[in-house]
């Protein structure tokens, strides 16, 4: 089993990791640049800055046009009608009991005695279904979401005034979208095999962008968006998109059905599952043969992408907080909240010939231990290790960056990321990296790796500064170095791979 | 190649035939739940529960509700024959009202119609006398009114079992009227395959909510009928057998006879028991039809050659036969490496790669036919509005082919868009064309089912007239589209007339420059043409619909996406797994047929009238997902070029293509398409 005690201490502070070479991180200043054999391949990353004050932010909380104008009494029946249009019954309970109205004095003591008990009833229900509680974590920071293409070099950041903005190191505009609908972005996902589709997981529904690749408009029109929803399916939350680019995914914490829209046509399907609430996290293996779905409950669920069918994963502690798959669909990588490790389940070989069948292992077993680790440097004492918040696996398979988020309550455990270097085939190994320091006070929140960096792996963070970083490991991929998502042609070699080999290498 | 039609019939025998009867037999399994349903909620009694529970439970053991319930499954049994006869995987969608006209009454439909009257009669009669109460009888003993000390026993009609018996005749005739009004009889595949309990578990609460509205609105509309017109079957009934009417009782056909709340809640119950039986029927045959089936690549035995799938592909089945193969590729290039291995694999004395060969080419003729009805739709719609808006004098050759006005067939059209310089096909779709005719003016229909043909038909032929004349601007004004229609829904004499005239005008306009004969012909015929859009009945009934042609022209398109996943997932997988490299032999003209295709949609999205956006589908139980499948197969096949482009990458350089299609496929490279 590999812990957070193998790794090499972490950098000294004041000093940002820079690149990996020669397997090994190298730090420096900020104003250090990259060698000049690898400046070539980064020149044309954007290294992003976008601060929160630059933001008109929380502009989209007002509701409304109200706060334009001049404020006006309206008599309590309008009042009511106007609270009821917008929040409902609680709302009528709660304008009446704040009226200022002299005369109704009994009725506004009864709404206020019926909004107590409308407040202690809502309690209740979020006690009996925890997934109507599930609240979102790092939700005050810039950036709310962040997407790769799957292809080329081209990404998406949702920020927290609920635009995206799209930047392709190709080309000079940065389109900006914008729409009516689009509030409280929790997740996009671009088509795959298509040059610029978005799909953008909004508050009421599921937005899908289509941009004109070659537009030179920097405000593509809400025209260019198509609108999918569904009555009960809100908030939305993740989204996958199928591998093969014809499905979309799309799932919401508080809605117990998947839906898988065919988008062109935006016919849906539901995927419905009894119990266990929601979904919180979808995760499309990249051989497009598995789903990962994770439920505000003690449980997730695997779904094969043919006949539809699920196993259900019951796991001890509390619920599946991130998930990742292994570049041919054969290994997922999953944590636990309240958890400090990561499990791994591995799954058979998939054919066509067994449908429906996901074929997973029996248990899972743990492959890294991330509890509380102290290191003693030079500067002091560091302590490093804790629940995991995300994962990225990437797409060759070789390195797997994990945010650990550190004791809250103890100021000198912070958040970190911690690379592994991993190997699939012929047996999994998870190898110690080291670990990734940003700026002073920069904390990490979103990580995605490049999905077609030639060189070995590139992976793209972004701070709670506001800042989107790029840090590229340079190594020679055991595998073929080029990579194409779908039936790829690692997939094809990895099926001689044997399975009953030891889960782990230990060190 | 073809098998032989007995052949044929055997395949569609025994791939169609045991689906038929399972989904019959689970729609009579189900039939006892829906009848116990139906018990109790007709003795709903809410002031007392516990004797309601027991009576209803007592009831069903009774002998004729098992009688009824072996009535009903022989109704089952006729409502799924007429679904197993009617069925269509290809839409037929009428252009005109006319047209929708002309289907409803075609003898065919007359039949369904009333057979499903007949039908709801049955169900109707078990539904009373299954209710009991006052129902239950068509004849009830009743005293004569004239005075009430010498009471004689008669026997009087019992009205509310009336009503009933009407009501569920109404309800079938408007079942099947909505059957065909909402193209029912086509079967949707879904779009991921599911076990069909899933679909049917997920499919069922939509049914039953839609059953109850429907039987809603339909017990309204009965009620209006039943109020004008129920005196005539009351009549009629109590004539014919002799059944006097009971004065003391309130007639049905007035207000208050009609409130009663109790005949409404009967009558409303009786309708959700109706379409809920029936349209699980319906749904179960849809689920068990639409299942995937497993058709051989490579025949074990002799004796199955015409099974496997090269082979059905080949040859001319039923449609639905085509349509569950296609699939069926579809499935085995995407997820089974084992069957993709049997397709790339080489015949065993000769070697040759008889599967792919096969497969390839029947995919690609499917896509280039594709191509060509839509070249022929956007000439039809050039002609119909584009050329209008060119000034007369700009056009120096027009063609002059003396059969042009009568004989305009796609081969005719292709050989003038070369002549032309400035017409609108694009030099690129031209030249890949030509190669694709092989047989011109016989091709035009071969593959497909007439309902797409008609319609087809009807834009190009009736166009005909003008496109040798070019010349006169005003001809082809879009607005009044009279004469886009087939020939035989000319009734108006006028039409026949203004034929000739045309010709004439033609003939004129060909040797001399516009003569006063011309210009006054012409004023006349606008005159006509006025005249004739100004009756607005005709034009509500004649004016096409330019939506509903569009979906024609793409009703049968989910085979042509199935083909295109099928044959790009093929491609992509035999950059690892073709060790023969059989593929790399086709692979240019899979790509010229894919960029071909390409392009014509591109322009076919860009027609007017064309709307870019699908429309709003409602989740309700009736598909209407032919309405979308133009905006699906514009999807898959951007996806499919990109998944061939992304696996080949920059080998892609190294295929033979021609200029422009290189500079197509270096977009694609680059990822701006």
């Amino acid at each position: 089993m590999c812990s957070l005690g193998l790794f090499p201490p972490p950098p000294p502070p004041g000093d940002i990791t820079l690149y990996e070479f020669n397997n090994a991180l190298v730090c420096g200043h900020l104003y250090e640049t990259l060698p000049l054999a690898f400046q070539s391949q980064l020149a044309d990353l954007p290294v992003l800055g976008l601060p929160k004050e630059t933001l008109k932010a929380h502009s989209r909380l007002e509701h409304g046009t109200k706060p334009a104008f001049i404020h006006h009494r309206e008599s309590l029946w309008k009042r009511c009608i106007n609270a009821w249009r917008d929040v409902g019954v609680c709302g009528v309970l709660n304008e009446v009991a704040n009226a200022e109205e002299e005369a109704l004095q009994w009725v506004k003591t009864g709404s206020r005695y019926a909004l107590a008990v409308c407040h202690w009833v809502s309690s209740l229900h979020g006690s009996l279904f925890p997934h109507l509680s599930v609240s979102f974590w790092g939700a005050g920071c810039t950036i709310r979401a962040f997407a790769w293409h799957p292809h080329t070099s081209k990404f998406a950041v949702a920020l927290l005034d609920d635009s995206i903005r799209v930047y392709n190191t190709n080309s000079a505009t940065i389109p900006t979208l914008k729409h009516r609908l689009q509030r409280n972005v929790a997740a996009m996902a671009w088509k795959p095999l298509c040059a610029s589709i978005l799909a953008v997981a909004c508050q009421s529904c599921v937005l899908v962008w289509h941009l004109d690749p070659t537009s030179l408009s920097t405000r593509p029109s809400s025209g260019c968006a198509q609108v999918l929803s569904y009555p009960g399916h809100s908030p939305v939350t993740s989204l996958a998109w199928a591998p093969s680019g014809e499905l979309l995914l799309s799932a919401s914490p508080v809605d117990t059905a998947m839906l898988v829209w065919d988008v062109s046509t935006e016919n849906c399907v539901q995927l419905p599952w009894f119990g266990g609430g929601g979904v919180t996290y979808l995760a499309w293996s990249p051989d497009g043969s598995k789903v990962l779905a994770a439920t505000p409950s003690a449980v997730f669920r695997v779904w094969e992408a043919q006949m539809w069918t699920c196993e259900r994963w019951p796991t001890i502690k509390g619920r599946c907080q991130t998930g990742c798959w292994s570049p041919d669909g054969s290994r997922l990588l999953f944590t636990v909240l309240g958890e400090s490790v990561i499990y791994s389940l591995s799954f058979s070989e998939y054919r066509g010939e067994m449908q429906g069948q996901v074929g997973g292992s029996k248990t899972a077993s743990i492959v890294a231990d991330l509890s509380e680790t102290t290191f003693e440097t030079l500067y002091g004492e560091e302590r490093i290790g804790g629940e995991v918040h995300s994962m990225a696996w990437d797409p060759s398979g070789e390195r797997l960056a994990v945010i650990i988020r550190g004791n809250p309550d103890v100021p000198e455990s912070p958040t970190v990321i911690a690379v592994f270097r991993t190997r699939n085939s012929p047996v999994f190994e998870l190898l110690p990296c080291g670990f990734l320091r940003g700026e002073q006070g920069a904390q990490p929140q979103l990580i995605a790796f490049h999905p077609c960096f030639k060189k070995g792996a590139l992976l793209t963070v972004c701070w709670s500064t506001g800042k989107i970083s790029h840090i590229p490991f340079f190594f020679v991929s055991a595998q073929l170095p080029c990579f194409s998502p779908g039936r790829s042609p690692v997939a094809a070699m990895a099926s001689a791979s044997v399975r009953e080999q030891p889960l782990f290498s230990e060190l | 190649m073809s098998a032989g039609p007995g052949q044929q019939q055997a395949l569609l025998r025994q791939v169609l035939g045991w689906r038929v009867a399972a989904a019959v037999a689970w729609s009579v399994l189900l039939l006892p739940l829906c009848t116990a349903a139906f018990v109790v909620l007709s003795g709903i009694d809410p002031f007392h529960p516990l004797r309601w529970v027991s009576n209803s439970f007592n009831d069903l053991y009774t002998s004729y509700i098992i009688f009824c319930i072996l009535l009903m499954s022989v109704v089952i049994l006729v409502i799924s024959i007429f679904n197993v006869e009617f069925y269509a995987v290809v839409p037929s969608i009428p252009c005109s009202r006319l047209a929708l006209i002309g289907k409803i009454i075609h003898p065919q439909q007359v039949i369904h119609s009333v057979v499903h009257a007949v039908m709801g009669v049955l169900v109707a009669w078990c539904a009373a006398v299954m209710t009991k109460g006052k129902f239950q009888f068509l004849a009830v003993p009743c005293t004569s009114s004239e005075s009430l000390d010498d009471a004689v026993p008669q026997v009087c009609l019992n009205e509310y079992h009336l009503f009933f018996l009407l009501s569920g005749a109404f309800m079938g005739y408007s079942y099947s009227l909505l059957y065909l009004v909402n193209n029912m009889n086509y079967l949707p595949f879904p779009i991921i395959q599911q076990y069909k309990y899933l679909r049917f578990r997920r499919s069922l609460p939509l049914l039953v909510k839609h059953s109850c509205v429907e039987s809603l609105y339909l017990v309204r509309n009965f009620c209006i009928a039943y109020y004008f017109f129920g005196y005539i079957p009351r009549a009629w009934i109590s004539t014919t057998m002799d059944l006097h009417i009971d004065s003391k009782l309130h007639p049905l056909d007035t207000l208050t006879g009609l409130l009663d709340l109790s005949l409404l809640y009967h009558a409303w119950l009786c309708g959700v028991f109706l379409l809920i039986t029936w349209y699980i029927t319906w749904l179960l045959f849809k689920i068990y039809a639409t299942e995937t089936h497993h058709f051989p690549v490579q025949p074990t035995f002799a004796e199955e050659t015409d099974q496997c799938l090269p082979k059905i592909l080949n040859s001319n089945p039923p449609l639905i036969i085509k349509f569950l193969a296609l699939q069926d590729l579809m499935l085995l290039s995407q997820y089974s490496p084992v069957r993709r291995q049997e397709v790339f694999s080489l015949s065993q004395p000769g070697g040759h790669p008889h599967n792919w060969t096969a497969i390839s080419k029947e995919c690609l003729n499917l896509l280039s036919d594709l191509t060509q009805r839509l070249i022929a739709q956007q000439e039809a719609a050039a002609a119909a509005n584009g050329r209008a808006k060119q000034p007369a004098g700009e056009l120096k050759i027009s063609p002059q082919t003396p059969g042009a006005i009568v004989t305009e067939d796609m081969s005719f059209q292709l050989q003038r868009s070369n002549v032309i310089p400035r017409a609108p096909m694009p030099s690129l779709v031209k030249s890949s064309l030509l190669p694709l005719k092989a047989s011109p003016g016989s091709d035009v229909g071969t593959p497909f089912s007439s309902p797409i043909l008609n319609c087809k038909a009807g834009i190009l032929d009736l166009n005909s007239p003008w496109h040798g004349s070019v010349q006169s601007p005003h001809i082809m004004r879009r607005g009044p589209k009279l004469w886009t229609l087939n020939s035989d829904l000319q009734m108006n004499g006028s039409h026949q007339e203004s034929f000739p005239m045309f010709s004439v005008v033609r003939a004129g306009s060909e040797a001399v420059q516009p003569s006063f004969i011309y210009t006054w012909l012409q004023n006349k015929q606008e005159q006509i043409k006025n005249f004739l859009s100004k009756r607005a009945l005709i034009m509500y009934f004649f004016s096409k619909h330019p939506e509903a042609s569009i979906q024609a022209v793409f009703s049968d398109a989910q085979m042509h996406i199935w083909a295109l996943e099928g044959l790009s997932h093929l491609v992509a997988a035999s950059f690892t797994e073709d060790q023969f490299g059989v593929v790399q032999t086709t692979l240019p003209a899979i790509l010229n047929t894919l960029l071909t295709l390409q392009e014509v949609v591109d322009r076919h999205f860009k027609l007017p009238h064309v709307s870019s956006k699908p429309p709003r589908i409602s989740g309700s139980l009736v598909d209407t997902s032919y309405k979308t499948l133009r905006f699906a197969l514009r999807a898959s096949l951007k996806t499919a070029l990109y998944r061939i482009i992304t696996v080949f990458g920059e080998h892609l350089n190294a295929v033979q293509v021609s200029t422009e299609h290189k500079k197509r496929l270096q977009q694609f490279l680059e990822y701006k398409e």
